[in-house]
């Protein structure tokens, strides 16, 4: 596929945040972005004229019942085929802080057996409790399977920032050895928190800002092409949102929030 | 025929109640001898159903569908008829 031929769509409701950033990152990449309000793709049942979905942070209908489960049950009520078939054929989809709470609250991360039909985990808050908007660093963990983080090595330390209260993953208690065994053994681990050496947190804060399990800052599904993450990559995109922009003497044209957007768009024009 | 159908969704222990514990510390602050609080929702939904165990079978899949995440939530249902 050609560049240009790309298209992302960022979709957006109310109280959603950054979708402006993201669909910059993007289209500062190269390829067609468009923000789009959930009523409009429901309207005109055009998603599959995109090649990315990307769900934005933010606080989707206020945050109301819990994190990201009303958008997640709105989208399975009104766009279930579109997003089904989006999933079949492998097309990528992104979730970003809030985005990433929808797509664990719609089942399809972790999506160990494919879609689920009630939530495996939560994105729950965070401990220590509090809202939490930092810097942190975070270790790329992947062997190559999500096609959103596969052009970064593997043990490569990125740094990005959060902005969220509700941000620890959590399995099932019973079941969180069981699903961390699955998880690794089909590379979905992507990103866990670590201190600026790459040492992991080991839920310690704050380098963990929120006490996820295992460290976990983002997975993707076991097909590699659904990745969700806490951390913001649109707001690590440039130079100028780096937290040290100023005290450095010259920088880098892009923050590391740039590899994800890179990564996705590699691998599609890789495609024919 | 009508029914209304409470569905109080709790977090399981172990889960981080902020509301609660800053419950709990006002209240002892203001003198009471508190141990703990625990924060609860309560879904008050009214419901068409032909009897009361469908109508609990429904506000069940709700609450499995929407209102509880089964991975930090408990949730409890009690049906009545609405008058």
């Amino acid at each position: 596929m050609k560049l240009e031929e790309i298209k992302v769509c960022v979709m957006r409701v109310g109280g959603t945040n950054c979708d402006s950033e993201t669909q910059r990152a993007f289209q500062e990449l190269g390829v067609q972005a468009e923000t789009l309000h959930v009523n409009e793709l429901i309207k005109r049942r055009n998603l599959l004229d995109y090649q990315v979905l990307v769900f934005p942070g933010g606080f989707s209908f206020g945050d109301y019942v819990r994190s990201g489960v009303i958008f997640a049950r709105w989208l399975s009520a009104k766009l279930d085929k579109e997003i089904e078939t989006f999933v079949d054929e492998g097309r990528p989809i992104l979730g970003i802080c809030n985005g990433f709470q929808i797509l664990v609250e719609y089942g399809l991360l972790p999506g160990l057996e494919g879609v689920s039909t009630y939530p495996e985990a939560t994105l729950t808050t965070n401990e220590p409790q509090g809202f939490k908007c930092q810097w942190v660093y975070l270790k790329h963990e992947n062997k190559g399977k999500c096609a959103f983080t596969n052009k970064i090595p593997a043990g490569k330390v990125v740094r990005m920032p959060i902005a969220h209260g509700e941000g620890r993953l959590l399995f099932p208690k019973e079941k969180e050895q069981e699903m961390l065994a699955k998880l690794n053994n089909n590379d979905m681990v992507v990103f866990r928190y670590c201190d600026k050496n790459g040492n992991i947190a080991d839920g310690k804060y704050p380098a963990n800002p929120n006490g996820s399990f295992y460290d976990i800052a983002g997975i993707c599904n076991r097909d590699g092409n659904i990745f969700g993450l806490m951390p913001h990559p649109e707001r690590a995109m440039y130079w100028w949102q780096q937290p040290d922009w100023t005290r450095q003497q010259q920088m880098l044209q892009y923050g590391d929030g740039k590899l994800i957007f890179q990564s996705i768009i590699d691998n599609l024009t890789k495609k024919c | 025929m009508k029914y209304r159908a409470k569905i109080e969704v709790s977090l399981k222990p172990g889960h981080s109640n902020p509301e609660g514990e800053t419950t709990a510390r006002l209240l002892k602050e203001l003198g009471y001898k508190v141990e703990a609080v625990d924060v609860s929702k309560v879904y008050t939904v009214i419901l068409d159903a032909p009897t009361i165990k469908e109508a609990k079978a429904k506000a069940e899949e709700m609450s499995k569908r929407l209102l509880a995440n089964p991975t930090k939530d408990n949730y409890m249902i009690t049906v009545e008829e609405q008058k």
